[in-house]
């Protein structure tokens, strides 16, 4: 911990919060994508053609 | 003393030091393409079809489930895990991940695939992947694992269910015949784990696992291990027996399985002297190759019945 109270991250430490976020932000992503797509899929075209 | 620990006064070493690949690795990377595997052959063989881009998001939700049924055995069996040769490197027990973040992984991802297969695919495959994930966990790893020598024969019907879980993902039931995939699973896991048990028997023993070796001698193991093969054998010839494929899967299943009888017959006939134990070693390598050919002679066969089935209408 540095002088200052807060937390000081080594390098080691930086470079794997890097790693998780960069796995975690792929996965959100890959998700959005899946369920977009799937949804296109189990419902068809169609249910991007609906009266407003 | 103070009565309430200040859990804020270590902050240097609450930070984590797991990677990505630590994550990953607590998914058992290995045992999750098996389960892909056996999984997307249960797909190909059931009578329906479906959209292929649901087929993919189906394997990737069934080799998730897996993979956090695999996370949360991390977890609970990081002690022992820790005292075996060939776990002790595994993310929790080696200090990469804490155990509190392997079972928050693993029930998330657990939820997630569950979820995902229900809301995408259909609710039958859902459920038999959540019974999957708590027989596995619940089931092996936290009751039997630690308490029966029957562990890895009735645990195993957790590995086994994949390719049902892939039938029921196409076809929204589950028949006879995925049944009789699951059994070809079944039945190999207890040979596969013995013969893995009998060369680590001491590993086992180091951590208190009562495989069956430590528990009712190598001289019973061995003729449980050939026992199980005779009942194998058949089993993986019965899908042409009983009609479901064409006599090319019947010959290819007909000879792996008089091999798994010959290796499980060495096995046997394994001296006690024996501590290099080859013949254990030849059929616990020979079961990876006759899981994987069986398998992949079922997607052959049911591919190549599909094209038959296409030209024909």
């Amino acid at each position: 911990m540095s002088d200052n109270g807060l937390v000081t991250l080594t390098d080691k430490q930086k470079k794997a919060r890097r790693s998780r976020n960069i796995a975690i932000g792929l996965a959100l992503a890959a998700l959005v994508i899946i369920f977009y797509l799937a949804t296109i899929a189990k419902f068809g075209p169609a249910i991007l053609d609906r009266s407003l | 003393m103070a009565l309430v620990h200040n859990r804020f006064e270590d902050q240097s070493i609450r930070m984590s030091e797991a990677t990505a690949g630590d994550f990953f690795a607590l998914l058992k990377p290995r045992v999750m393409s098996l389960v892909v595997f056996t999984a997307f052959v249960g797909m190909v063989a059931a009578p329906e079809t479906i959209n292929p881009f649901l087929a993919v998001v189906a394997i990737l939700a069934i080799a998730i489930g897996a993979g956090a049924s695999g996370a949360l055995n991390m977890w609970y069996d990081a002690d022992i895990d820790a005292v075996m040769a060939r776990t002790v490197n595994r993310p929790v027990p080696s200090g990469r991940v804490r155990p509190g973040e392997a079972l928050t992984f693993g029930l998330v991802l657990s939820v997630l695939s569950v979820m995902t297969l229900g809301v995408l695919i259909n609710w039958l495959s859902a459920a038999l992947l959540a019974f999957t994930i708590f027989f596995y966990a619940v089931v092996y790893t936290m009751w039997l694992k630690r308490w029966t020598p029957q562990n890895i024969v009735i645990g195993g019907a957790a590995g086994a269910l994949p390719p049902m879980i892939g039938w029921a993902a196409v076809s929204g039931s589950v028949s006879f015949e995925s049944f009789v995939l699951f059994l070809i699973t079944f039945l190999w896991t207890p040979p596969h784990f013995w013969a893995l048990a009998l060369f680590k028997s001491q590993d086992y023993e180091r951590a208190g696992i009562p495989m069956m070796p430590n528990v009712a001698g190598e001289a019973s193991t061995r003729r449980q291990i050939f026992a199980y093969s005779l009942l194998l054998a058949p089993v993986g010839v019965a899908p042409w027996l009983l009609g479901y494929t064409t006599i090319g899967y019947g010959v290819v299943s007909l000879a792996l399985g008089a091999g798994f009888v010959w290796y499980a017959w060495k096995v046997l006939r394994m001296p006690d002297s024996d501590r290099v134990m080859k013949p254990a070693k030849a059929l616990f390598g020979y079961s990876l190759l006759y899981l994987f050919v069986i398998f992949a002679a079922y997607l052959a066969d049911s591919v190549i019945e599909r094209v038959f089935a296409l030209g024909g209408a």
